[in-house]
């Protein structure tokens, strides 16, 4: 392991995070959508670790750990949502999801 | 050949088999291919996790994301049927582009500040299952642990309450 290999690990998180954003916007299936999330989470938890390798400081791993229990939390509520909503519109577009607009 | 060169070696392998299979993610119209892409991206990220020193995260990743999170995803796909998006993605052509350019654009804004980071390197470095349990448990984050298991308590019966067929009287 050396600085420029650290350096590397957070740019491996930047592209990640980046291709992330960009399959939110252009993935039209909701839970293709919701994966993408789960993606840019993952590249977040990356530049933690990195952070914590560079800096000898644990409190990245802990953040990373309550990174985990929200995004575990948030795709179990997150699918049933979306189960729920299949149920009434039998689709997964996210165009067709546009009951909460006002 | 140095454990030094051995390690790069192993960082830069998965690192591109990460974004490989992040952009096979992205650009597969059949959420299916999209989840087993994504299970891919996330245990090469374990093995970076690994490679970094953090084996503890690096072992909770492949359990709870690889293992639980995906099988969720695969459950509700499989329940659903779903099948392939019959369009094209976002508004046609220009619409995609936009995209990318605005992906582009923050991945230029975010690399500015990264490029810039310090990333010193410490030599001592234990993170080990005790070194981040005995941090994890002491008086600073105790009860943001506990307030954890009071959220997946409350996602629980929140995913319950929303996903059973009848809404109730």
């Amino acid at each position: 392991m050396s600085p420029t290999l650290i350096q590397h690990a957070l740019l491996l998180s930047l592209v990640l995070f980046a291709i992330g954003v960009v399959g939110v916007f252009l993935r039209r299936n909701v839970i293709t959508v919701f994966m993408c999330v789960e993606l840019m989470l993952n590249a977040v938890n990356l530049a933690f670790i990195a952070f914590s390798r560079a800096w000898g400081n644990l409190e990245g791993q802990v953040l990373v750990f309550f990174v985990l229990t929200v995004a575990a939390a948030e795709a179990a509520v997150g699918l049933a949502i979306i189960i729920s909503i299949h149920r009434h519109k039998d689709t997964l577009d996210v165009d067709a999801f546009n009951i909460m607009k006002w | 050949m140095s454990l030094e060169l051995f390690h790069a070696i192993l960082f830069y392998a998965f690192a591109a088999a990460a974004v490989a299979a992040a952009l096979v993610m992205v650009s597969q119209r059949n959420p299916t291919y999209s989840a087993f892409a994504l299970i891919v991206t996330l245990v090469s990220l374990a093995g970076v996790f690994g490679l970094l020193g953090s084996t503890f995260i690096a072992v909770l990743q492949i359990v709870v994301y690889a293992g639980a999170i995906m099988v969720l995803f695969l459950f509700v796909l499989m329940l659903l049927n779903v099948r392939a998006e019959d369009r094209p993605p976002g508004g046609g052509r220009v619409f995609m582009l936009v995209a990318i350019a605005l992906g582009a654009v923050l991945a230029g804004e975010v690399g500015s500040v990264l490029v810039a980071a310090r990333t010193p390197l410490a030599r001592p470095f234990d993170a080990s299952a005790r070194a981040v349990a005995h941090l994890l448990f002491e008086a600073q984050y105790l009860y943001v642990f506990e307030a954890t298991s009071i959220l997946i308590l409350a996602s629980l019966v929140g995913a319950i309450a929303l996903a059973k067929r009848d809404p109730g009287p």
